[in-house]
């Protein structure tokens, strides 16, 4: 009997609708967290149209680089103080459904850009879009 | 959780007597959170040709000729105020104040609105300009994404709007608090694919 | 080939009488053939006055079940469809040698193999699959019916409306000649100015919109209903692959979305995304749509290798061997499907960095899929095999896919790609897989859950008709191809030069005509077996000595699926429920919730479909009219706060007592 009941429980862990689930909706966040959330994002928001708009560093590399560093801490500001996720709602699949997204994301962005760079380097040989840009009047 | 068995006690339950009552829309969450990761990915797309096209500007204009970032800045502190004022109606939400959640998705609903007018004031500029979505694959890039994304927030204050609407009919019964949490996920979704756009195309523009 | 005024009337856009392709004599037949079946269906409703009865008991249910069966007749109907043109194709290859033209015009000739392609995939294969996972999946996981069950009703509406705008392009105007995928600049507004592009991307956009919404509701479906006590390492092997397929739905069908949007508006606002001038470039629409692509064939394939692993275990009386392999294998043919879709366009010139890639990564999903086929064979090794049909379908497919297989390593290696792209060895292979995996599997679902569905079994003697002229047809009508394409012949040709090839078009239209044998059967099978359901009668709801959930319950299965929600203890849940001495609960019913029947879904579809006839004729008009409708239906359908029912504990019991006399009557016979 005890096997089976651990095997019961078990399953309504498992299952949203019959555990302690009930009724139990997505997390909220506090004023503290939205505003923790706000000020966050305003200030990595400013920092890289300041970076930009100001010409702080002298390499366009760098400043790339780094702007799109504060792209990503904002995102992750935005998906834990506006949008509450963590590992536990619904059980870790929001989670799971995002990390899967980030990973689909990431194939098709690079994928395409690396594809797509090695055709035109290859096809177009002398037509790169350096060279285009260079030879347009 | 009650199960019982028809015969011997030591017989393993196989159905549950006492069935928990399903609480309607327990799925709802997770369902829409799933449709905005696959929204999440058309974006992608989007950003992808973005990266593809970006530099083919056809011996027409660039970013630099283009983008003004003070009004960049400013729409982005236009969604970004949304997003707090969005977070302010869910907070009221939850102390049940019908009326505080109706003037804060009232307030949500005007950035998004001044977001939409600043950003098809830029449009206006750009075409009078004769920077047309049809001027260059550039150009079409920048104003098919930048478009879907507008598109979004238009569809979001359409649907802000409706939840006023029921809000004030009904009050904040489970459905509409399940309403109002879809749309406060969409909202801040929104606010992050922005994040993308304006690092993205505009700064990263600015850099070119 | 038809000439549209360049500017379109206010009223009719450039629809207009001409559109009508009155001068083709095989349209007009096929039109004239369709329009009398179709008065004489609709017909025959009204006079049995059965327009009530469809509308309230299936347009408007909301019951998985119905839903499902729905999908799968949405399916047959454009089997038929696209099997007609199929045959044209083989037929007119098989003609047009010796200087003979074949009887098909090359623009008609051209629309066909693009109908074809698009309706298989997206209106025949994807609903049937879809069709099964929504009978299936609910009742193998002990659930009531999906998570949103008005999500489901609104988006196999979609599908159908997707279907119909294809089919209306038969006769109003035409469809694209494109090719299945419509590459551009082909498919651009310069080479492609005629409506056909315009039917291909609206069907599809509608059509996307129900496959994605019905793979959102299947995901939480599966991931929030399960039964208490099915873990996810134990749920039946279709539920597991459902799942990894609704992914891939989910993360696949928003790139085809995007990518359409992007083709529609270089044709309808001009501007250059794959466009050759302005900076624009065609090959990105190649790279995106084989992102989709590629996944789309997991798509279909994935829920086929659930059935047959369901097949399997039930027909050889044992466990599934190597149920854990077998999940992570589907695992990860789901993660690997995102890492390959270049090899669908080695020879566009990436170079061999990019390509060695695509090509390691393809060969490496081979792994995990030999896996899967060890696994069958070793669950059958040493059991008590059952030669039934569905698992006369499995071993057919185990056959047949490892070739298909084989040919597809074969065009993985990028320097043989080189030599065979385009060829009809590409095309023998791709129907090797489909037709040897997807069809096959299909045919092995519907002949396993059809007792299910309806109560009785299908006809032996005609399935098994069927069975044989579909294998036999399918060697006869691809090993050919084979041949073919190693010699060099590109596919989508409509006349030929070399008078030694000939023989082996023949042989191949003589497939094609034994397929169409297998289709008839099929269909006389249906017939026979509606006639003779009596004498087919299952009345213990598990005919076939099933393992898994859904033969636990009645056939048909009633309303609430399960009267009391199952606990599951093991994976083969009902195996273990009748090894260790079940007994049916016969009282203490309970009301039990319900969600309620609604129209809004099928006039929420409807309108689409005026929308996108409308967008595909330049009427903007009653495109912006039927937009605005969208809108205000869409939003007063969420003002309808009254969506569900209880059905009475009397009910219940009454529906229970009666599978109770028909069990005891089962023993007593």
């Amino acid at each position: 009997m005890s096997a089976n009941t651990h095997a019961h429980h078990h399953g309504a862990q498992d299952h949203g609708a019959h555990g302690h689930g009930h009724g139990e909706e997505a997390p909220h966040g506090s004023l503290a967290s939205y505003l923790t959330g706000f000020v966050l994002s305003v200030i990595l928001t400013a920092i890289p149209f300041w970076l930009v708009m100001s010409d702080v560093i002298a390499d366009k590399t760098v400043t790339a680089l780094v702007i799109m560093a504060f792209a990503v801490v904002q995102i992750v500001v935005h998906m834990i103080f506006f949008l509450h996720m963590n590992f536990r709602a619904e059980g870790g699949w929001s989670m799971l459904a995002m990390i899967f997204t980030i990973i689909v994301v990431v194939i098709t962005l690079t994928g395409s850009l690396w594809v797509m760079y090695h055709l035109n380097a290859n096809m177009m040989p002398g037509h790169s879009m350096e060279q285009m840009i260079k030879d347009a009047p | 959780m009650s199960t019982a068995t028809t015969t011997a006690t030591e017989r393993p339950v196989f159905y549950e007597v006492e069935e928990h009552a399903h609480p309607e829309g327990s799925s709802t969450a997770l369902g829409f959170w799933i449709y905005l990761m696959s929204d999440c990915l058309i974006f992608a797309c989007l950003f992808a040709v973005y990266g593809v096209l970006g530099s083919n500007y056809a011996a027409g204009p660039g970013p630099k000729d283009l983008f003004e970032l003070p009004l960049v800045a400013l729409n982005t502190t236009m969604l970004l105020l949304s997003s707090i004022t969005y977070g302010f109606a869910m907070l009221t939400m939850e102390k049940n104040r019908v009326r505080q959640t109706q003037i804060w998705l009232a307030i949500t609903g005007l950035f998004g609105l001044a977001f939409l007018g600043i950003e098809l004031h830029e449009f206006h500029t750009l075409i009078e300009m004769g920077a047309t979505p049809q001027r260059s694959a550039f150009l079409s890039a920048f104003f098919t994404l930048v478009g879907t994304h507008g598109l979004h927030v238009t569809f979001g204050t359409i649907w802000l709007v409706t939840l006023m609407v029921q809000v004030g009919r009904r009050g904040l019964i489970a459905s509409n608090r399940r309403r109002l949490m879809c749309l406060s996920m969409f909202w801040h979704f929104l606010d992050v694919i922005w994040i993308g756009v304006f690092t993205f195309v505009y700064l990263m523009g600015m850099l070119r | 080939m038809t000439e549209y005024p360049v500017p379109t009337s206010p009223i009719f856009g450039r629809l207009t009488l001409d559109a009508l392709p009155l001068h083709e004599p095989i349209v007009v037949v096929t039109f004239l053939v369709v329009a009398m079946g179709g008065i004489a269906v609709l017909g025959a409703i009204t006079y049995f006055r059965l327009w009530g009865y469809l509308w309230k008991e299936w347009f408007t249910s909301v019951d998985h079940k119905k839903i499902g069966i729905m999908y799968m007749v949405l399916g047959i109907i454009m089997l038929l469809r696209g099997f007609a043109d199929a045959i044209m194709m083989r037929a007119q290859q098989a003609i047009a040698f010796n200087g003979s033209e074949g009887y098909l015009p090359a623009h008609h000739y051209d629309q066909i193999f693009t109908a074809h392609g698009m309706i298989m995939i997206f209106f025949v294969a994807m609903p049937l699959v879809t069709g099964l996972m929504n009978f299936v999946v609910p009742l193998q996981i002990g659930a009531r019916d999906v998570s949103f069950p008005f999500l489901n009703n609104f988006s196999f509406w979609m599908t159908t409306c997707g279907a119909v705008l294809v089919m209306a392009s038969l006769f109003i105007g035409e469809f694209a000649k494109t090719g299945w995928l419509a590459y551009p600049p082909l498919s651009g507004i310069g080479y492609s100015p005629d409506p056909g592009v315009d039917y291909y991307i609206w069907a599809l956009q509608i059509a996307g919109v129900g496959t994605l919404l019905s793979g959102v509701n299947l995901i939480c479906t599966i991931v929030k209903m399960r039964a208490p006590g099915m873990t996810m390492m134990k749920m039946p092997v279709f539920t597991w692959t459902a799942l990894c397929t609704n992914v891939l739905i989910v993360a696949a069908f928003p790139v085809l979305t995007a990518v359409l949007v992007l083709l529609s508006l270089d044709r309808y606002v001009g501007t250059n995304f794959f466009t050759n001038d302005f900076g624009g470039n065609p090959m990105m629409y190649v790279n995106l749509i084989w992102i989709w692509g590629h996944p789309e064939v997991y798509i279909l394939i994935l829920p086929v290798f659930g059935i047959f692993s369901e097949v399997t275990s039930t027909f050889s009386g044992k466990k599934l061997f190597g149920y854990t392999s077998m999940v992570y294998a589907t695992v990860v043919i789901t993660i690997l499907s995102y890492l390959v879709w270049l090899h669908h366009f080695f020879t566009m010139g990436s170079g061999a960095s990019v390509n060695s890639f695509f090509g390691i990564t393809t060969m490496i999903i081979s792994i995990p899929t030999g896996a899967k086929m060890f696994n069958w064979l070793f669950t059958m090794y040493r059991g008590r095999i059952r030669f039934e049909l569905p698992m006369m379908w499995t071993i057919a497919f185990m056959l047949t896919f490892v070739i298909g297989g084989m040919t597809g390593v074969l065009l993985a290696v990028p320097p043989a790609d080189f030599v065979l792209h385009n060829s009809l060895f590409l095309v023998a292979h791709f129907h090797n897989v489909i037709i040897g995996g997807v069809v096959f599997g299909l045919f092995a679902g519907m002949a396993y859950w059809f007792p299910k569905a309806f109560g009785f079994r299908l006809n032996e003697f005609w399935g098994k008709c069927s069975f044989w002229f579909w294998v036999v047809g399918f060697y006869f009508a691809f090993m050919p191809l084979y041949v073919l394409g190693l010699m060099g012949v590109t596919r989508r040709l409509r006349v030929f030069d070399d008078p030694s090839l000939h023989i082996w078009f023949i042989l191949a239209a003589f497939g094609a005509f034994l397929i169409a044998l297998g289709i008839a059967c099929f269909l006389v099978q249906i017939f026979v077996s509606i006639r003779d359901r009596e004498k087919l009668r299952d009345v213990t709801g598990d005919p076939w000595n099933g393992r898994t959930l859904e033969w636990a319950t009645s056939s048909p299965p009633p309303d609430y699926n399960f009267a009391f929600t199952p606990v599951i203890h093991d994976g083969d849940a009902w195996a273990d429920m009748k090894s260790r001495g079940y007994t049916r609960p016969l009282e203490g019913f309970r009301p039990i919730h319900m969600p309620k029947n609604t129209g809004a879904g099928i006039i929420l579809a409807g309108i689409c479909l005026v929308l996108g006839f409308a967008l595909v004729w330049y009427i903007w008009w009653l495109a912006a009219l039927s937009f605005v409708a969208l809108l205000v239906v869409a939003i007063g359908h969420t003002f309808d706060y009254n969506r569900d029912f209880f059905i009475p504990a009397d009910e219940v019991a009454r529906c229970e007592a009666e599978r109770t006399r028909l069990l005891a009557g089962q023993v007593q016979a």
